[in-house]
């Protein structure tokens, strides 16, 4: 099967008016005839059901959390990108999607980039119509700030909490079309299968996580927006719920798996502190606006930071890039991090981790001014780590944050499923080999709220209910019930020692040892080795407590960690295979003498798309080839 | 640290629960109390006991979905922190901890220290939004709005719904949460035309849900892990009785 991505033709910043204006149509009193899945409720999935409610769809909307407004997207703390140039500096729709595509390492499609970039600009207006409280400058206008790999403010905020308000704006859209009737809202509900019946997707599996009931739901189409996969690491700054389960079930009834090897590890995350850690807490980006990163300049020094001079200071990301200094893009502040703790120069008691220092700007600015900025990190740093942040530095480490891989979709956001869409950070598709801060919320809302109305409306045109139309008793739905019960009872039945946590800890440790910040051939073969062996353990010594019919976290862990068991091989098949440094993934083997990733544009320019072949089969490699027609990849230079 | 911990234990909505008793030991204080809680169910798995449900997602205190009522305290007895934000070193060596669900006739128990929440989202349903439908958005500069206003609304807009305001009033009242949205809105320019509507069909919401009234004790407040002002309270008041006497009359 090729892999036809759908951009539309025309010149680029033409490309999706040009779709738009030729796009077919569901006429308004026929769309209430369609039935539409959205599987999660963060910002992908709560735009996209609150505005497919409001054109008139019949939408189900399913989450496993108890209410829609807690999604993984309320945690997102620094900002959301648009192209407004409000602040007068020179930005421009041109110039965020250039900064996207070069931030990716030119791994991205320019079609799909520049349109989330057009986009943006839609939706900061939208946010603010539903009644963000975005921070405002004393005019009343709207405020900016900065964040990595740019040299303009336009970021948009509200305090450190961006993420939440502009969820609970969704959720407020969402709620409203709930209560109107054309949404119903399925909480503390898991997709455990997607349902593909005569070679399209026409439902969904679940689990009640109440009563443990197994459901099955029929649909004209299934849109997952499920978020990522971060959680491989088991450490991340990821919710404890996240989880790979959704998308990797898609994947094994034959979507395809695109880049899941392009992982990002944040590099301003506290470090870990114990061996009980569930979760590393990240501290946005936004504070390296304010604060500067460094080291001692000797390995072992271990005076107090407020005694080391800053002649014995090395303030690295200033050294090494010094146009963008520390605000040097993710990837690249994050391996710089860890070059300088291997050197033996890293902070705090396990030697991981590097100084951020607000010293000067409170010197400059004074501490009122922090405060208003950034007073609730500098709080959430204190309970965490008892050290007080305006007198002493912060201590950062990285930490795995977002995943840039996901199931591939066309430019509709469309998988090769027809029927099949994939928005948010389950998908693949914006943001290359490492994306720029504030741009996942950006890439979410413009799925939801903008694209995925206009693209699923042309292909529900051309596949009209009365003419296909669909129930539960369909033999696929039986089929794919039995799987999911029986899959159940395995896991129940297993009766050995171990909890899936103990599992998922070890899987996490191989995962970030071999496949995290720097991979090597060596590094990854091992991983390839270790990673069936423990999942042979898994399915013989897991022990899950209680029954399936009832209320059972103990269960809901097991069948996540249980695809992270499969899924963890596919991660470091895409990394072994990929021969190169790209972004997020730096492969020893390939830097220069200055330790930057050196991609290899000849033989990598593609999207490697996996295709599922049994569980523990290499899978199918599909390509799909980037063809850069405005943007001359070069060299990623931050200096 | 070693702990003895009393845990209300409860199979599901239908059946009775009752506090067990569980002891615990070399308990870092650097652990926050939820992975306290996560070291006591690998436990209780490894003797094949069923562990101890309790609701939790992102663990950095914004998400709203940790509860738990510690010591008679909802989110525990550290000021404007959740639960899953609380850490060890806030109890000592020997502590006797009780670890009880957060009560209230509205939130029902669905098992061990999980409850029902959904009450919250059915009063945002009767009017906690602004009717903006997606693509009629004008250009959000065009309307400025005074830095205050947006701060003040900021203020309100932070609750992260979690409930704590619920279990901490005598009254079991949501007063706190559903003035905290009405707040919010009202204090935008955009939430100008629902602001009537809204005040009032969510407050007959709260009430059809089944929570107390307020009796001005302020519990909720000093609860909040979010510090949410009870001024919103005094502010929605004062929208209501605006609300109640310009609504329309039929005599
Ligand atoms: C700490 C942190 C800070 C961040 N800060 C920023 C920032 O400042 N700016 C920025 O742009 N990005 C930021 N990000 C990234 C950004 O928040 C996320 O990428 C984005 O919010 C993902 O949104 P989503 O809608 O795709 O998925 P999510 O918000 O993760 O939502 C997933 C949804 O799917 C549901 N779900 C998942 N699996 C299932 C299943 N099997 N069955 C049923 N439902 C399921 C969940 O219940 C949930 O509703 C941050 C991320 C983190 C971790
Ligand atoms: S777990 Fe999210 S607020 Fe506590």
């Amino acid at each position: 099967m090729t892999l036809d991505s759908r951009i539309p033709p025309g010149p680029l910043e033409d490309k999706w008016t040009n779709f738009r204006q030729k796009m077919k149509l569901v006429a308004p009193n026929n769309r209430r005839k369609y039935r539409v899945i959205v599987v999660g409720s963060g910002l992908a999935g709560g735009a996209a059901a609150a505005t497919l409610g409001q054109l008139g769809y019949n939408v189900d909307c399913f989450c496993f959390q108890d209410s829609p407004r807690r999604a993984h997207s309320i945690a997102a703390q620094g900002g959301i990108n648009a192209g407004k140039n409000y602040q007068g500096d020179g930005d421009s729709v041109y110039r965020l999607f250039y900064d996207t595509i070069k931030g990716g390492d030119f791994r991205a499609r320019e079609a799909n980039v520049h349109r989330l970039a057009e986009i943006s600009l839609n939706i900061i207006d939208q946010c603010v119509a539903l009644g963000v409280p975005f921070a405002r400058d004393y005019g009343g206008l709207l405020a900016n700030r900065s964040f990595g790999g740019a040299q303009v403010s336009r970021t948009f905020y509200a305090r450190g909490q961006t993420g939440q308000q502009l969820l609970l704006g969704c959720y407020s859209a969402l709620e409203r079309q709930i209560a109107a009737g054309t949404v119903e809202m399925h909480t503390r509900s898991e997709m455990l299968d997607l349902v593909i019946a005569d070679g399209r997707a026409r439902g969904i599996i679940t689990r009640d996580l109440v009563t443990g009931a197994i459901e099955r739901h029929a649909a004209d189409a299934v849109l997952l927006a499920t978020g990522g996969y971060g959680t491989v690491f088991y450490l991340s700054t990821n919710a404890a719920g996240c989880n790979v389960t959704a998308a990797y079930r898609a994947y094994k009834r034959g979507a395809y798996f695109a880049n899941p090897c392009y992982t990002q590890i944040h590099p301003t995350c506290i470090p870990v502190h114990g061996e009980h850690q569930s979760k590393l807490t990240l501290m946005s980006e936004s504070l390296r606006n304010d604060g500067r990163v460094w080291v001692p300049k000797e390995a072992g020094d271990k005076r107090p930071p407020n005694q080391i001079p800053d002649e014995d200071r090395d303030y690295y990301l200033e050294r090494k890039y010094p146009s963008f200094g520390n605000l040097a893009p993710r990837d690249i502040a994050s391996r710089a991090a860890k070059e300088a703790c291997d050197a033996g120069r890293g902070v705090g008691e396990y030697g991981r981790g590097v100084y951020l220092d607000f010293r000067d700007s409170i010197n400059r600015l004074g501490r009122k001014t922090i405060e208003d900025r950034y007073s609730n990190l500098f709080e959430m740093y204190e309970r965490i780590t008892d050290e007080n942040p305006y007198e002493t530095p912060m201590r950062i480490y990285p930490a795995s944050h977002y995943t840039m891989g996901g199931l591939w979709v066309d430019y509709h956001l469309m998988s090769n499923i027809p029927g099949l869409f994939v928005l948010g950070e389950a998908n693949f598709s914006d943001h290359g080999a490492n994306r720029l801060g504030a741009s996942a919320l950006m890439q979410g809302l413009a799925d939801g709220f903008f694209v995925i109305s206009d693209t699923l409306g042309n292909f529900l045109a051309d596949h009209k209910p009365d003419q296909d139309p669909i129930d539960t008793d369909h033999a696929a739905f039986a089929e794919a019930e039995g799987e999911v019960t029986q899959k159940i009872d395995r896991l129940l039945k297993i009766g050995g020692r171990r909890s899936a946590d103990s599992f998922h800890r070890e899987l996490g440790q191989i995962v970030w040892e071999h496949c995290g910040m720097a991979r090597t051939k060596e590094g990854l073969e091992a991983a390839l080795e270790k990673i069936p062996a423990l999942r042979e353990e898994f399915w013989q010594n897991l022990r899950v407590t209680g029954f399936g019919d009832e209320f059972n976290i103990a269960l809901e862990k097991a069948g996540r960690v249980a695809d992270y068991m499969e899924f963890a091989e596919i991660l470091c098949n895409d990394a072994l295979h990929r021969d190169e440094s790209c972004g997020g993934h730096f492969r020893e083997e390939h830097q220069d003498d200055e330790g930057e990733a050196q991609r290899n544009d000849d033989d990598f320019m593609y999207v490697a798309a996996w295709e599922y072949q049994g569980v523990g089969e290499k899978p199918k490699l599909h390509k799909e080839e980037l063809n850069y027609e405005v943007v001359k990849p070069t060299k990623r230079s931050y200096k | 640290m070693n702990l003895t911990l009393h845990i209300w234990r409860q199979k599901n909505a239908e059946t009775r629960g009752k506090m067990v008793r569980y002891k615990l030991a070399d308990v870092s204080p650097d652990m926050s109390f939820l992975e306290m809680l996560d070291v006591l169910n690998e436990q209780l798995i490894d003797k094949g006991e069923d562990p101890i449900a309790f609701d939790h997602d992102c663990r950095e205190g914004i998400c709203g979905m940790c509860s738990l009522v510690i010591n008679g305290q909802a989110h525990g007895p550290r000021r404007a922190t959740t639960t899953c934000q609380l850490h060890m070193r806030e109890f000592k060596n020997n502590a006797e901890i009780y670890i009880e669900p957060f009560r209230a006739g509205a939130f029902p128990v669905i098992r061990d220290l999980v409850v029902d929440r959904t009450a919250f989202d059915r009063v945002i349903q009767a009017g906690g939004f602004i009717a903006a439908n997606t693509g009629s958005a004008p250009d959000a500069n065009s309307l400025p709005i005074a830095r205050e206003k947006a701060e003040t609304a900021m203020d309100a807009a932070a609750c992260i719904g979690c409930g704590a305001c619920v279990a901490a009033c005598k009254n079991a009242s949501a007063m706190l949460f559903v003035a905290a949205k009405v707040s919010h809105l009202g204090n935008l320019p955009q939430g100008q035309p629902g602001r009537n509507d809204r005040v009032l069909n969510m407050v007959e919401a709260m009430d059809a849900e089944g929570f107390g009234n307020c009796t001005n004790y302020f519990e909720c407040e000093a609860a909040c892990p979010k510090e949410i002002s009870v001024k919103f309270i005094a502010q929605m008041n004062r929208d209501y009785v605006k609300a109640s006497l310009s609504k329309p009359s039929y005599v």
